[in-house]
């Protein structure tokens, strides 16, 4: 384990700088990330992931956002464990009815400011699973929806830029341009 | 119909079945509802061979399996739940999949009002200074939602409880009456990390269904993928299993391998997951000779890397400490619930449908399937270990053999009815996925079976008598997908 440890040392961080840290693009969306993360929010932004109704394709793109390539906590953006804790709810699936009260409660028990991204086509849509009598479809039919990242599912850089999107959004605005905002969304239970 | 051999048996012979498999005889494959019908997929270990027997539904009842053999009763919960028979003498009719949210009840039978939302009963469990935890569906971390109840005396956790069913989508209903290619892209979605498994269990089940043989290249292309899948998947979880035990460093460096292959599927195939790639009848995307050399490269530089990940694993005692010994799967239980993947080979059951069900080009290649009997987190961390080594010489021995020529036959007319199915080893286990087509040529019935249904119910007993801060070693030791059983 020593080895390897001194090795990752004197090799330096795989983010960016690594083999695999992908084109100039990649590095300039990092830096913008970085510029605005700082300047709105105070440099952190807590994010709580909710699945509702994915295939679990999504997540698995979502966990790749923590790896050492894209490594997101640098930016300040945090997956936290409770909504309690959270800024930005990122939703996926589409919507399940079994999970629509997960999802109400779960956006209720955030504090606001809060942001709920739509994250892949079924978020975004309802995907090939709209219309079905087990689903609701996009995400927005529920809680109020700030951003779409559509996709089957959208690669790591994908979901970043649209992180910065929100963020941009946010600091233009003071709050994002909310899309979709259900009507009947009940305040408590 | 063509295709496919099907006994079809009167109740009496059906329970008679059922009660063998009771006894130990044969072990359940799947059983899932059609129109008017139940089917059951068995392997007489003997032989080997599956069989897949039917039995009418008459008055909406047929006798029950779950009776006499329970690794049956909750896929006669699902069912009750989506066709509405009652499988007579079903020891637990409570709800599965259907949580009284549906907009209609029966989806794929008489499809009636939508049943009401009731309280759902957990199983009691009394005695003196016992607690209880309810755990989400929405987890702390980023996983798919279910819910756990665990009942626990102190630190030890004395029951667990699991009820599931929050993301069933009705994929089984999508599907009927979709054409093929939707269907295919359906299949695809039932669980993101076997997307390439599930794509090419379709695929083979059209393919048997309408008598059409891919060119050899596209089966060697599939093979491909599928281990690609293989690998990404299992080097996602043996650095979840040693994150969730805290140890940081082998979770880092696995996200970094895990990474790199799904570079090397988007550079090779043109999606990071491999989506879409498999259709019926070929494959939609070729290997460059680039491509090619990239794997190769990529496969050659992995090896060494994952050895020394590994055997900083194997020689960590404080990690060791907390997988071995932690979270034993009987092998007594295997035997009886006959669940595919890792969780049964690391307890004593060797199967691996690429093997013992055989599928080119698997059938000339070259591999082993590793089994151990320790049935701990350790175990199933082992096996997986070795199913990267063996997914890497496959790789190499699939770009060996892979031949020059087309990606894709064409499909004929089904004109009559026609059914088929096929098995195919996803990471996690075996899918079994069967198909019928309408004389149209569009899908009249599909069932998926995820592995998963027959691992759920065994982390429910493996978690007994451990603490609840070993429940997430044992969960990821396990990886059961949620979306995938609850379609």
């Amino acid at each position: 384990m020593r080895t390897l440890l001194f090795r990752s040392i004197f090799k330096g961080p795989a983010t960016i700088e690594g083999p695999d840290a992908g084109p100039q693009a990649v590095r300039e969306l990092v830096k913008s990330l970085d510029d605005l993360s700082r300047r709105v929010l105070g440099r952190s932004l807590a994010i709580r992931e909710v699945d509702a109704g994915s295939c679990n394709g999504c997540e698995l793109e979502v966990h790749a956002l923590n790896n050492p390539i894209y490594d997101l906590e640098r930016f300040g953006l945090k997956f936290v464990a409770s909504p309690r804790h959270a800024d930005v709810l990122l939703v996926t699936g589409p919507l399940t009815r079994n999970m629509r009260m997960a999802l109400e409660r779960t956006w209720r028990a955030t504090p606001d400011p809060k942001w709920v991204v739509a994250l892949g086509d079924c978020a975004c849509t309802g995907g090939l699973f709209a219309g079905s009598y087990a689903c609701e479809g996009a995400v927005s039919e529920a809680v109020p929806v700030d951003l779409r990242i559509p996709g089957c599912p959208p690669p790591p850089i994908e979901i970043l830029k649209g992180l910065i999107a929100l963020m941009d959004a946010a600091s233009r605005t003071g709050t994002a341009a909310r899309i979709g905002r259900p009507a009947g969304l009940p305040a408590r239970e | 119909m063509a295709g496919l051999k099907r006994i079809t048996l009167d109740a009496a012979a059906w329970a008679e079945r059922a009660a063998a498999l009771g006894r130990g005889e044969g072990e359940l494959f799947a059983l899932f509802g059609d129109d008017g019908q139940v089917h059951m997929v068995v392997r007489e270990p003997e032989l080997g061979a599956l069989e897949m027997l039917t039995v009418a539904v008459e008055n909406g009842r047929y006798p029950s399996v779950g009776a006499q053999h329970a690794p049956a009763i909750r896929l006669e919960r699902a069912i009750r739940d989506l066709f509405g028979y009652e499988p007579e003498g079903l020891p637990d009719t409570r709800p599965w999949l259907d949580h009284g949210l549906f907009k209609l009840s029966a989806p794929l039978g008489a499809a009636g009002a939508p049943r009401r939302q009731e309280d759902y009963p957990f199983l009691p469990v009394e005695g003196e200074g016992l607690h209880q935890i309810p755990v989400g569906p929405v987890h702390a971390g980023i996983i798919e939602p279910g819910h756990f109840r665990f009942t626990a005396n102190g630190e030890t956790i004395v029951r667990l409880e699991q009820r599931l069913g929050y993301v069933h989508k009705g994929v089984e209903t999508l599907m009927r009456g979709a054409a093929l290619d939707r269907a295919a892209q359906l299949a695809g979605r039932i669980s993101g990390d076997s997307t390439v498994a599930y794509q090419y269990a379709f695929a083979r089940a059209a393919e048997q269904t309408l008598g059409v043989k891919p060119p050899a290249r596209a089966i060697h292309l599939r093979a491909l993928m599928a281990e690609f899948e293989r690998i990404a998947n299992h080097f996602g979880d043996f650095g979840a299993i040693c994150n969730d035990a805290s140890f940081a460093l082998i979770h880092a460096h696995t996200g970094m391998l895990r990474e790199q292959v799904l570079q090397t599927a988007d550079a090779c195939f043109g999606h990071r997951l491999m989506r879409d790639r498999i259709v019926p009848g070929g494959v939609t995307h070729d290997l460059t000779e680039e491509g090619a050399a990239r794997v190769r490269a990529l496969a050659v530089e992995i090896a060494p890397r994952f050895a020394e990940l590994f055997e900083i694993y194997d020689s960590t005692a404080s990690l060791l400490d907390r997988t071995v010994t932690t979270g034993i799967t009987s092998a007594e239980l295997v035997k009886r619930f006959a669940p595919g993947g890792y969780v049964g080979r690391a307890s004593g059951r060797k199967f691996d449908a690429r093997q013992d069900l055989p599928y080119a080009p698997y059938n000339k290649l070259s591999f082993k399937v590793p089994v151990l009997t320790a049935g701990d987190v350790d175990a199933r961390v082992r096996i997986r270990a070795e199913e990267i080594r063996t997914s890497l010489s496959l790789i190499g021995q699939i770009l060996d053999a892979l031949p020059e020529g087309e990606l894709r036959a064409e499909l004929p007319a089904a004109k009559e009815p026609r059914e088929g199915m096929a098995v195919v080893e996803a990471f996690r286990g075996d899918v079994l996925m069967y198909l019928r087509l309408a004389a149209d040529g569009t899908v009249a019935r599909c069932h998926p079976r995820d592995a998963s249904w027959f691992q759920w119910p065994l982390l429910e007993a493996a978690i007994e008598g451990n603490i609840v801060a070993d429940f997430p070693l044992c969960n990821k030791s396990f990886n059961c997908s949620y979306s995938g059983h609850d379609l």
